[in-house]
């Protein structure tokens, strides 16, 4: 308990310290450049601790409960034994279909993780505030999750069959291309913005173990070389299915008359 | 206490515990997947109970006061700044602002420097630098530096590109294009590194901020849509580095 603690009182001030440039910037310049009185700074003030100490529980509580367990698992399941792949049959990597469980197991912590990523969950409430109601907070980051889920589901296939990174990165920005031509232009930018903020907090720890670790375990794979990028997947797949989702609810609103409301709050 | 602020806070504890549902919501697929994984397809018990129970509260706790403080505190100020820089109109000041928070929100990021370091020893590996602790902690600084510069200059092209109303589409194509031609340049163990880089700059507090810097600048700006025009930000802020460090790597 008192190392809990005290390990909750460390997390805590790395928090405010990855905070206070923030705050040294805004109030410098409000007040030698802007110079003009804060509106409400006492509610500010009480906004910004919630910020930082649920930001450090929230952190603590992962490097508690979440990262552990995560990283164990993503060990196991991807260790040869429990695949029942047999890796003394020299350096050759085995058949794709050996890992089926990795493929699910990634896709299914790739839809979790996204949908508790607190950036993800910021940039929601605002664009459903700014769309009106248009933009469901639950429906954008449900939206999110799926293309991180099939990202990464896709980027573990990539790892065991050792085909190149870039194959896939020039064929998915070629799609998005594409997209951006259809897709109505109101949700472009926000499908953008989408694709940065999903690897953070929460989704990298736990995918970059699961990475790793594979790239570990498939014979002829270098944790190096091949452990990388998945990232890179769970950054690109969410710009797709966002734009696929603006597409498909516009098509639906058509067709209904009216928009589906996917809003959770407000 | 009076009246009035019995009020206030019955309010407050109202509106927590309803975000605090939420967040469970938010948290039970995790739950979900890990106990579905560890129970059925490893067979395993879960190891350390008591402590992934206390820590799952935490997260659950920290959450909701985080998305409190959000809609009370750096949603707010981000939109008032934004409002301020527009009453004044001073460009060079506004750009200056924005520079400034890409830069300090990045230069002092953990993960960003756990991912130098990384970089640092896997360049000293490779025998692209010295391996000498004075040749790495220069190379990790180096590069710290470079990324933290590329997210700084990134919202500082965002925000020009908010007051021009340039479409969000071109640049971005243009930063995959270059992103895609590094990538056929850069020497190979970079590569995950930079792409790695990307993620780690856009951070939790540093997002919500950025985000509503975007869409306070663009509904105050005549012509503009804040849905259209006020996003794009953190996506420039995560595909600069990517460039950045590729070419820093192929530099030194």
């Amino acid at each position: 308990m008192i190392a809990g603690l005290l390990h909750f009182f460390d997390v805590l001030v790395a928090t405010v310290r990855d905070v206070l440039p923030i705050v040294v910037i805004i109030f410098g310049f409000q007040l030698f450049v802007l110079r003009r009185r804060i509106p409400n700074l006492p509610q500010l003030l009480v906004g910004f601790l919630f910020v930082i100490i649920g930001l450090a529980l929230f952190l603590q509580g992962l490097e508690q409960a979440l990262f552990p367990i995560g990283k164990l698992m993503a060990e196991q399941l991807t260790a040869s034994a429990f695949l029942g792949v047999d890796t003394a049959a020299g350096h050759q990597a085995p058949d794709w279909r050996y890992y089926s469980w990795v493929y699910l197991f990634a896709a299914a912590i790739g839809f979790a993780t996204t949908i508790a990523e607190p950036s993800l969950i910021a940039v929601a409430i605002m664009a459903n505030q700014v769309s009106g109601g248009t933009v469901g907070i639950r429906g954008l980051r449900v939206a999110v999750a799926i293309g991180v889920s099939v990202g990464i589901a896709l980027g573990t296939y990539r790892i065991v069959s050792g085909t190149p990174l870039h194959y896939y990165i020039i064929a998915g920005y070629l799609v998005v291309m594409l997209q951006t031509m259809v897709a109505p232009k109101s949700i472009v930018a926000l499908a953008y913005d989408s694709g940065g903020v999903t690897t953070s907090t929460v989704t990298v720890p736990l995918v970059a173990a699961l990475g790793l670790g594979l790239a570990s375990n498939v014979p002829g794979r270098s944790p190096l070389l091949d452990g990388f990028g998945l990232i890179a997947f769970a950054s690109l797949f969410p710009i797709m299915s966002v734009m696929a989702y603006a597409q498909l609810s516009e098509w639906y609103g058509k067709r209904i008359r009216r928009q589906p409301s996917g809003s959770r709050e407000e | 206490m009076n009246f009035a602020e019995v009020a206030v806070v019955k309010k407050l504890l109202l509106h927590l515990g309803s975000s605090l549902v939420d967040s469970i919501k938010d948290l039970m697929p995790i739950i979900v997947v890990v106990a579905f994984f560890q129970l059925a397809v490893l067979r395993q018990p879960i190891p350390n109970l008591a402590d992934i129970l206390v820590g799952t509260a935490l997260v659950v706790l920290g959450l909701t006061l985080f998305v409190y403080g959000l809609k009370t505190g750096l949603f707010p100020i981000g939109e008032t700044m934004a409002y301020g820089f527009a009453r004044k109109g001073s460009l060079p000041w506004l750009l200056a602002f924005a520079f400034a928070l890409g830069f300090g929100t990045t230069v002092a990021e953990p993960a960003l420097i756990a991912v130098v370091d990384e970089a640092a020893r896997v360049a000293a590996a490779g025998s692209m630098i010295e391996n000498t602790q004075v040749a790495i902690a220069d190379y990790a600084n180096g590069l710290r530096l470079t990324v933290a510069l590329s997210v700084g200059l990134a919202i500082m092209l965002g925000v020009v590109r908010i007051i021009k109303g340039w479409p969000v589409h071109y640049l971005i194509m243009g930063g995959y294009a270059g992103v895609v031609i590094m990538t056929g340049f850069a020497p190979p163990e970079i590569i995950g590194i930079a792409y790695d880089s990307g993620g780690v700059t856009t951070s939790t507090i540093t997002v919500p901020l950025v985000t509503a810097l975007g869409v306070g600048l663009s509904s105050s700006i005549h012509g503009r849509n804040p849905l259209t025009d006020g996003f794009g930000l953190v996506a420039f802020a995560s595909l600069t580095p990517m460039i950045f460090v590729m070419g820093y790597g192929m530099l030194l």
